[in-house]
């Protein structure tokens, strides 16, 4: 048996009144759950789209160069097709991420720094490839030739 | 069953027919006694004590409190897998110390006992349910029904009865939510228990208070964060089907929302 000292330990009175620390309802976490499984069905289909498209259609791999991403974003489809696979793989990608520093993070401040990082990360990379598919032009006019693709004098 | 039929039985002379193979077995327990020299840091304690292969965890725990060591602490009430007080988490997984066989968790090596994860410990293996019962009253675990009271008793069929029989076997034990790894992070979470008692409500024809419990539950600590990992179905001591019972709710959520 384990002797007894004299300090007295602090034991808080029964009942103490635990409360969430606040009710945090609506339908935001309702939406985002909705949200993952939508954008990972779709997400099946863009990407294994692409990977099929890329890879395996004619020359496969080997084909992959400057002028073949050059000659699939003049294509409107495309620009749709890699825009909406960023849009729903960034946004899913976060979500996922966020509900992982949930989960994990046990102090208020860490949970909200991560989230600061995870959230300018995802703007950053949206804003860029979005910026991108739009106005990307593989032979811009008044660049000196030697900085041009080959194909662009032709 | 050979290992135990090995062993040699407590007396040297030849075992009666039909004699109960006893047998020694170590219980590792963690304990926290802020009063004793160890202060407030939990340790691990060993007994061992005989016992025979009909034993219960619990037996064995009450043989050590009434023979051995009187300060060691745990629950228990009806002692028959009823009232749900000692749930514990036996060799790493949460079980009811009164159900929980002996000779079914490897008594050849310690047994190890500790407090059920996630709710603060007062002593021993006793943890504070006060966090586990402040959700399950938040999601009424009580009949609401609008009108006047009936003058008779409020009828239902079968079938009816049948949508939420599960979920009616809980015992409050806690198991479920404390083997939940989202509520072992902050203790914000509602935990399955919770979800499961408004499920009981939540399905019951009579009842009509199901738009607020799960206004209740579509919480930024309810429902959603649930991650599917079925500890709490696993853990359960009555076989509730708990993932399943937390998934209803959310696809009630999800109709009612679209």
């Amino acid at each position: 048996m384990a002797e007894t000292t004299t300090e007295k330990p602090v034991i808080s009175s029964p009942r103490d009144p635990y409360k969430r620390r606040k009710t945090t309802r609506g339908n935001y976490e309702l939406y985002s759950w909705v949200f993952m499984r939508a954008s990972g069905v779709l997400l099946i289909v863009l990407i294994f789209g692409h990977l099929f498209v890329n890879l395996m259609v004619g020359d496969g791999v080997h084909a992959i160069d400057f002028a073949f991403v050059g000659g699939k974003w003049s294509s409107p489809f495309w620009q749709v097709w890699d825009l909406l696979m960023l849009w729903l793989a960034m946004l899913h990608g976060t979500n996922g991420v966020r509900t992982v520093i949930n989960d994990y993070a046990e102090r208020d401040a860490v949970r909200m720094t991560l989230k600061v990082l995870l959230y300018l990360a995802a703007v950053i990379t949206v804003v860029l490839g979005t910026l991108v598919i739009f106005t990307f032009t593989p032979c811009p006019t008044g660049e000196p030739a030697d900085l041009l693709p080959a194909f662009c004098s032709a | 069953m050979t290992a135990l039929a090995d062993r040699p039985a407590a007396t040297d002379a030849e075992p009666k027919a039909g004699a109960i193979p006893s047998f020694d077995v170590t219980l590792r327990i963690r304990r926290y006694l802020p009063e004793s020299s160890h202060g407030t840091e939990s340790y691990w304690d060993e007994f061992t004590v005989t016992v025979h292969g009909t034993d219960r965890v619990l037996d064995a725990l009450h043989q050590i409190k009434w023979d051995h060591d009187g300060s060691l602490t745990f629950r228990r009430s009806c002692a028959h897998g009823v009232c749900g007080s000692d749930a514990m988490r036996i060799n790493g997984r949460n079980r009811l110390a009164c159900k929980t066989l002996l000779k079914d968790v490897n008594p050849d090596k310690p047994i190890t006992i500790e407090p059920i994860k996630g709710l603060p410990v007062v002593k021993d293996l006793v943890v504070d349910m006060e966090p586990f019962f402040a959700s399950y009253r938040e999601i009424m675990p009580f009949l609401v029904t609008d009108g006047h009271t009936p003058t008779k008793e409020r009828l239902q069929s079968a079938e009816d009865r049948a949508r939420f029989d599960d979920t009616t076997k809980c015992i409050l034990c806690a198991a479920c939510t404390s083997s939940c790894p989202v509520f072992w992070n902050d203790g914000q979470y509602f935990g399955p228990a919770a979800i499961v008692n408004a499920h009981r409500f939540i399905f019951d024809s009579r009842d009509e208070g199901a738009s607020q419990r799960l206004e209740i539950l579509n919480d930024k600590e309810g429902v959603w964060r649930c991650r599917t990992t079925f500890n709490c179905t696993e853990a359960c001591p009555r076989g509730i089907e708990v993932t399943k019972a937390i998934q209803e709710v959310k696809r009630a959520m999800i109709t009612r929302a679209f």
